[in-house]
Formats: C-alpha cells, structure tokens, sequence
C-alpha cells in the first residue's frame, strides 16, 4: 500500500497502490491535506492501481471532497474498476464524486 | 470436515494494521479452495475489513491489550466468517444506518454496516463468549 502524488499543471494526482482502508486513510488524508496547506485546490485520485476501499477510505474521500469545496477546490475520480464503481454505486457516492473514465479525461475536466 | 473445506482460526491484537494481513490470508485460503475470484476482489475483502474495523475501534474499544478472533470456513457451498470481540454486543438493526440519504451522504462515518449488509448474503450479530458478528457468502 502506498500513495504517490504528483504535480501536474497545478493538479495534485494522488496514485493509490493497494487498498484504501481504515489502517492507512489517515496517511492519505495527511498527504492531501498538506497538499492543500500549500495552496493546492484541485485535486486528482488516480484509482489505476487500487484494490479495494472500505468505508473508511470512503469517509476520507468525502471528507476531502468537503474541505477542498469549502475552499474553492475540487476533488475527482479517476480509473474505478467494476468492482470500486459497485461501491460508489451502492453508497451513491458516485452522485457526489465527478468520476472519469481515464486519468487525462479527469485531468481535462478540472 | 470435507476434503474441499478450509478452516482458519485466528487471534489479532485490537490494532487496525493487523487487518490487511489477515484479509490476504483469508483470500489465499479462499482462492486454494476455488472460491469465486469476483467474490474475493471486494464482497469478502471489504466486508471482513469492516467486521475486523468495528470490532478493533468499537467493540474491544481500540485497546490493544484486548483481543479480536476470527474463525474462516469456506466450504463447497458457503464462505462463512466470525469476528469476535470483547465488547458488550450491539443492536445490529438499529445501528444500520442508511448512508444514501441527503442528510447522510455527505457524512465521514457510517457506512459501514451498510456495506456488509449489501455485500454479503447474511449477517447476523450475538453474544457468546463476546461479541460476535458472523457473516455468510454464498459461492453462488
């Protein structure tokens, strides 16, 4: 498990590698957050490489979801597999989400 | 037990980083004895992740000194999992909260039970010997 985030064209693209679950969301919630201390206002899950999430993993998605809106940001999706967009689907968090296909459809849509 | 079952049997100290470890190894179980594969890419993962979550933080209090145990039994029918905690026990119906509504969608928590009541074919919740949350996942 580990989270990568780059920097492209002021876009923050946080790759997850494995599972995002209760054991690691604080890690993921800190790194996006000091991403947002340093002025950063959108940013981009990159879910290429993600096993599964648990409800946790949602809670901080929704929680980063509020506080980058609250300051004028934006938070999106990108490369649920079949299994992550059942999820979204059954919490109906994927009406709160904006979710793209690929990471570049998510990229052009900031 | 038939030759096609696996059993496992399992004591963890209440700590949240020991929850991935015992996720795979269920998994690894499960896939020697041919249980679906899409079964195992999010219905038992996650489902055995919240029950090994509630049981960590809320049953046992996050105290690493108390214990959790989990028993596996995968059979040619049935995957079939207990966590057990030394909590008190809880109403499982009226702590399911529905987590779609308006009010409740956009809240950090409470989704948990949500999701293990739609991810696997039974739940059930009872004391014995501590508490005990048992879930069934059906091969078909």
């Amino acid at each position: 498990m580990s989270f990568t985030i780059r920097k492209q064209n002021g876009i923050a693209i946080v790759e997850v590698e494995g599972q995002l679950i209760v054991g690691n969301r604080q890690e993921l919630k800190q790194k996006v957050l000091d991403e947002v201390e340093s002025g950063t206002r959108k940013v981009l899950m990159d879910f290429a490489r993600t096993g599964y999430i648990d409800s946790s993993g949602l809670g901080v998605l929704v929680s980063l979801a509020k506080t980058l809106r609250d300051d004028g940001g934006e938070l999106r999706l990108a490369n649920l597999n079949d299994d992550l967009r059942t999820l979204f689907e059954l919490t109906k968090l994927d009406t709160l989400f904006p979710i793209a296909e690929t990471r570049e459809r998510a990229l052009e849509s900031f | 037990m038939p030759q096609s079952a696996f059993a496992l049997e399992r004591s963890i100290p209440s700590d949240v980083q020991y929850i991935e470890g015992i996720v795979a190894e269920v998994a690894a179980g499960c896939a020697t004895f041919d249980f679906p594969s899409h079964l195992m890419s999010l219905n038992v993962p996650v489902a055995l992740t919240e029950a090994l979550a509630n049981a960590i933080l809320r049953g046992n209090g996050d105290d690493r000194e108390k214990t959790v145990r989990i028993r596996v039994r995968v059979d040619d029918v049935q995957l079939v999992v207990e966590v057990v905690d030394e909590g008190k026990g809880f109403d499982l119906a009226a702590c399911t909260r529905d987590p779609t509504t308006p009010d409740r969608l956009e809240l950090e928590d409470g989704r948990g039970l949500f999701l293990m009541q739609r991810l696997v074919d039974r739940l059930e919740q009872y004391v014995d010997g501590g508490n005990v949350v048992r879930f069934t996942v059906r091969r078909t």
